[in-house]
């Protein structure tokens, strides 16, 4: 399951995650290895299925994005409605970021970006409420987050 | 700044494709490289792009389990906030604590090895943390 990393894997993938446009001589640098060492140190961790991919990061707040909710989501009529369905469905309105299948009191977590408490509205009424095989949605709205991911390495 | 509808749809291709070059990236906008470019720098400039941030996955790195707590705090104490908050940041399993405005006050996602690890550090640090009234986990299965 884990694969042999060693600290120089470690350090790398903490560099990249704190900032993924980092090239590999800045990274060979920070680390004491030669850019092309780097370079391929970061290809085996890609082929190795550890970087998975690169995200954007945007502030929503000036793209006039203020607005983050969290939903559980209960599916009414499981079996008749199938998971796949659903997930389609959900995965296919712009304003969802995540669609999270989960195990617990709810089927489903999703976070929802929106400009404003009334365009949260539209999207909970219009979008979400029309969902195939949607039950119970429970909102919570995000008011401040701070995150670590320096444990795993 | 004014971030126009250009800006935009350059935004939504980069994030379709983070890897993409600045010449596909106008074509596809349907612009020359230099304007571009530009438009780019503008939106670094202005803090709108923040940059690049890569997505490790936690499973190749030996954590198979997560789990997403939703704690709600006896918010009769003075301070349970702030005191749960400081103890909470201090589990190093815990990866992402959530402040919310609901049904429920907290969520962190949790991370551990495979289960028996996830039942100790919720025994021996989750359940020890001030001002729990209540808890719920959610296990992500995909």
């Amino acid at each position: 399951m884990s694969a042999d990393l060693d600290d120089t894997d470690r350090a790398l993938l903490r560099l990249l995650m704190a900032d993924g446009d980092m090239g590999a001589a800045a990274l060979g640098a920070a680390v004491g290895l030669s850019q092309p060492a780097a370079w391929r140190r970061v290809k085996r961790l890609e082929s190795l299925g550890i970087i998975t991919g690169r995200q954007l990061e945007l502030d929503r707040h000036k793209l006039g994005y203020e607005v983050v909710v969290f939903l559980g989501i209960k599916l009414a009529a499981k079996g008749r409605v199938g998971l796949e369905d659903f997930e389609r469905a959900v995965s296919a309105i712009p304003e969802v970021q995540l669609v999270q299948h989960v195990l617990g009191v709810y089927d489903y977590r999703i976070k929802v970006v929106a400009r404003d408490l009334a365009d949260f509205e539209r999207i909970l009424r219009r979008r979400i409420m029309t969902l195939p095989g949607v039950g119970e949605v429970e909102s919570n709205v995000l008011l401040s987050e701070e995150k670590s991911s320096i444990t795993m390495l | 700044m004014q971030i126009d509808h250009i800006d935009r749809k350059i935004l939504r291709l980069m994030q379709v494709d983070p890897g993409i070059s600045t010449a596909d990236l106008a074509q596809q906008a349907g612009m020359t490289v230099a304007p571009c470019w530009r438009r780019l720098e503008k939106l670094k400039k202005a803090g709108v792009l923040l940059g690049k941030r890569v997505v490790v996955d936690r499973r190749a790195l030996g954590y198979a389990v997560q789990v997403f707590l939703r704690i709600n705090l006896d918010k009769t104490a003075p301070n349970a906030f702030d005191t749960f908050l400081a103890a909470a940041r201090a589990v190093p399993e815990v990866e992402t604590i959530q402040t919310l405005l609901g049904r429920v006050d907290i969520r962190m996602d949790v991370i551990a090895r495979d289960l028996a690890h996830y039942q100790e550090i919720y025994k021996t640090q989750i359940l020890a943390l001030p001002h729990i009234a209540d808890i719920e986990a959610l296990m992500l299965v995909s």
